[in-house]
């Protein structure tokens, strides 16, 4: 009983893990507070990391903690904490789109689940498991796509430059 | 039910879920928040067929969604500031100015 329990420990693991990010994410859409769904977030990312973990490719298991987790969601949690608690929004959770909203995350998810079904497991050319390492995974990056890797940076930078033009905008309205 | 399938059908779950909150909640930061967890969906589906294929394409697909999640925050986080200064309210409601 526990050979076979241990046998199919990742399996077993990968079901929690998926079963843990899946109530994370119904949770976000139905807390009032914006911290409350900020955690809700924070935990699907955590296990959405550690099915990332499961998969074998630890190194995006590990940029999804520190990049998401220990940046975009370290940054969301401080602006909560800006901002007043006592905001009226916070008092109605939903707009007024709400019944069309959810018939239309059916709707997707019916679509997309039919055509995920129509498709088989194996992709053609699949190596069934094959791992692929940091190594292989930079020599990619550097070697194959070095221009997206220097497109990324102009990126990052365009970003700064417009949060600044942001603030400052802000700063000449207040005078 | 295989690993593939399951781990697909997470991804779609994610990003319906995602659009879901976009659409429904008021709360322009929730609302923000359903969007990560969309780019989340889809980050989890190019795992799983890189995964499967066993080439490293996808993970640097991932690795570039991740620094477009973060530039994206970059931005809309300041503009979120600037229009509660202004209209005191995180409030979807009230942000009417756009329109047209």
């Amino acid at each position: 009983m526990i050979e076979s329990l241990l046998a199919n420990l990742e399996t077993l693991l990968l079901y929690l893990f998926a079963a843990c990010a899946l109530a994370g994410a119904v949770l976000m859409l139905v807390l009032r507070q914006p911290m409350r769904v900020a955690m809700a977030l924070i935990s699907t990312m955590v296990f959405l990391g550690g099915v990332y973990g499961l998969l074998g490719v630890h190194f995006i298991a590990a940029f999804q903690v520190l990049i998401y987790v220990g940046a975009v969601m370290v940054f969301m949690v401080y602006v909560i904490m800006l901002l007043d608690p006592r905001d009226p929004a916070l008092a109605r959770r939903f707009s007024t789109l709400l019944i069309p909203g959810v018939l239309a995350c059916v709707a997707l998810f019916a679509v997309f689940g039919w055509a995920l079904w129509q498709t088989p497991a194996a992709v053609p050319g699949a190596v069934a498991g094959a791992p692929f390492g940091l190594a292989q995974f930079a020599a990619a990056f550097l070697s194959e796509y070095w221009l997206h890797f220097e497109l990324t940076s102009v990126l990052l930078v365009a970003a700064v430059v417009a949060a600044i033009a942001i603030i400052d905008i802000n700063r000449r309205e207040r005078g | 039910m295989d690993k593939v399938h399951l781990l697909q059908s997470l991804a779609v779950a994610l990003f319906a879920l995602g659009l879901a909150g976009v659409v429904i909640r008021r709360n322009v930061l929730v609302m923000l928040m359903c969007m990560e967890l969309m780019l989340n969906g889809a980050n989890l589906s190019l795992v799983t067929y890189a995964h499967q294929m066993g080439s490293a394409v996808g993970a640097v697909l991932v690795f570039l969604i991740f620094v477009v999640a973060t530039a994206e925050i970059a931005v809309a986080i300041p503009i979120v500031l600037l229009l509660v200064r202004r209209k005191h309210t995180l409030d979807i409601d009230a942000y009417t100015d756009l329109k047209g």
